[in-house]
């Protein structure tokens, strides 16, 4: 029976890893999600066919009340409310392996079965571990959760002194306290009070962490509980958890390193708070003054005449005055004048790896149309209009010419080098780093200020009119 | 099986899998993290397996309540995973 059921489980890993593999393809991503369902289902079912399992009603009561909270989140969220949702989920998945490693020891202990040696130590130290991990997951994603939301915690960086030497000494604590399960397994009150110092330690590590961060931060909260679901598996001796739990590590620390990579940030700097504040010297004014063009609509409209190439670049504005919808109408309409239309999608445009594409293909945007940054540069040469919408840091050409910006060496969408670039926006106020951008003051570029949807409108009805 | 030997065994297990997945994500477009994130969080719902087990042998009150807890947190991840994923990879259109 114990080989059935690991082979069972291995199978669900296989269908996992084959899964996600089929999601390198938007073709075969959707079956790709179905493949890795079914090995789910495969795993629930062998292990409700376990011998140990002498009730069935408490189970069945917890699938149906955990099935109808993940379905209501999952049928009710909005796109623009993805990362709120995927942080949750990170949450849910560590607050779970924080619990099982915690009930797996008060049945060992209490049934003589915590082994000897080798297999003690393996028991114990990874319960700990998980502990520690799950714990902080599950509160560092609730904080995550709350800045995203803007509820109850504020989305800024929260700073406050000897908060570093608070959570060394939180986290040793948590490490002595582990040691501690050690001599005194039968004690689960010890593995109760390393759980909350972990969870404390939860909240005070994404505080400091502002909002334009949280890309990160999602990556690596996902990283984590993928970490603590393997950490389980060492606990329960499961491979299936094993497997699947490094999988899910795996791939949490790709993304967060892609996001680290797309915002020119290192990975300690983002997770202590701190933003490369140094060169803010260069002001405003010297960059602006006299150089910026404004347009109307109508002028605006005339670029279109002739033109054969135009690429959309949307940034989180764009999502922010919810105008998906115009700017597919808008492309639309470039398209029946025979225009080839494109969008240029730098990876941290959204809120989370990704989420500006799902923002887009939600308003019925081709995903052939959506093209990835490495992609796309080498167009824009020939482009005869770039718009804009909602963007600046990505798209501030600093990043390529000044090596003493703090955005210097920043992958950026080079729309500069656009025949003409419309950028639409509310002010010539900065982005998250807080500079001003050149591109506004170029010579082939022309400020349209407004709000994202708006100008887009007006837009598109001027270019019909014309 | 001894239990040294058990403890190399999952770990290479695990470095294995951390390989595996690290070959199998970076092939997955930037088009797809969102998605990928989602549904990486669907999987690793497989936590389930450890707390139905805690939630059925009914050891003690407390073990059955933790079981449940962690039966409800692992199904939301599982159902709430998958379904928004799939909801989510639906828009991707061609055309």
């Amino acid at each position: 029976m114990l080989a059935l059921t690991n082979f069972a489980y291995l199978v669900a890993a296989i269908l996992f890893i084959v899964g996600m593999q089929m999601l390198s393809h938007p073709r075969s991503a959707v079956r790709g999600n179905l493949v890795g369902a079914i090995g789910m289902a495969i795993a629930i079912i062998v292990t409700l066919l376990q011998t140990q399992i002498i009730d069935y009603k408490v189970i069945i009561a917890g699938i149906l009340v955990g099935s109808a909270i993940g379905a209501l989140l999952a049928l009710k969220v909005q796109m623009t409310g993805m990362p709120q949702m995927v942080a949750l989920l990170n949450g849910a998945g560590g607050g779970a392996s924080t619990i099982v490693a915690g009930a797996s020891l008060i049945e060992a202990a209490g049934l003589n079965a915590l082994g000897e040696g080798a297999a003690r130590i393996q028991f114990l130290l990874f319960t700990g571990a998980t502990g520690i991990i799950g714990a902080i997951t599950f509160w560092g994603s609730l904080v995550a959760w709350a800045k995203l939301e803007e509820k109850f915690i504020p989305s800024r960086s929260i700073v406050f002194t000897g908060q570093q030497a608070l959570n060394l000494l939180l986290f040793i604590v948590s490490l002595g306290l582990c040691a501690w399960i050690f001599i005194d397994p039968s004690n689960h009150l010890i593995y109760w009070a390393l759980v909350g110092v972990a969870s404390v330690l939860g909240v005070l590590v994404v505080l400091p962490i502002g909002g334009a961060d949280m890309p990160v931060v999602i990556s690596l909260l996902n990283s984590y509980s993928g970490i603590a679901g393997a950490t389980t598996g060492f606990v329960l001796n499961n491979y299936g958890l094993i497997i699947t739990g490094s999988l899910v590590g795996a791939s949490g620390i790709i993304l967060s390193q892609i996001m680290c990579k797309a915002m020119n940030r290192s990975l300690t700097n983002v997770l202590f708070g701190v933003m490369d504040a140094t060169s803010v010297a260069m002001k405003a004014d010297d960059v602006y003054k006299g150089k910026v063009k404004g347009a109307s609509a109508e002028e605006l409209a005339l670029l279109f005449d002739g033109a054969r190439k135009v690429i959309i670049v949307p940034g989180y504005g764009l999502a922010v005055s919810q105008a998906q919808h115009a700017v597919r109408d808008f492309s639309d309409l470039l398209e029946e004048r025979g225009i080839d239309v494109q969008f240029a999608i730098h990876p941290v445009a959204g809120r989370m790896p990704g989420h500006m594409n799902v923002l887009l293909a939600e308003a019925e945007i081709s995903y052939e149309k959506l093209k990835e940054m490495d992609e796309i540069n080498s167009d824009f040469q020939q482009t005869d209009v770039a718009i804009v919408i909602g963007a600046n840091d990505v798209v501030n050409p600093m990043a390529r010419t000044d090596p003493k910006s703090p955005i210097a060496g920043m992958p950026i969408l080079d729309v500069d080098k656009a025949r003409t670039v419309i950028v639409i926006k509310r002010s010539l106020s900065p982005g998250f780093a807080g500079i001003p951008n050149p591109l506004f003051a170029a010579d082939n570029t022309m400020m349209y200020f407004a709000d994202g949807k708006k100008a887009i409108l007006d837009l598109a009805s001027a270019i019909k009119q014309g | 099986m001894d239990p040294l030997n058990n403890l190399v065994t999952v770990t290479t297990i695990f470095v294995l899998a951390l390989y595996v997945g690290w070959q199998v994500i970076t092939k997955v477009p930037p088009l797809l993290h969102t998605p990928l994130m989602s549904g990486a969080n669907a999987i690793s719902g497989i936590t389930i397996v450890g707390s139905l087990l805690s939630a059925g042998m009914q050891y003690t009150t407390l073990t059955t309540v933790l079981g449940f807890l962690a039966v409800v947190l692992a199904m939301i991840n599982v159902v709430g995973g998958f379904l928004v994923t799939n909801r989510m990879l639906g828009m991707f259109k061609k055309k």
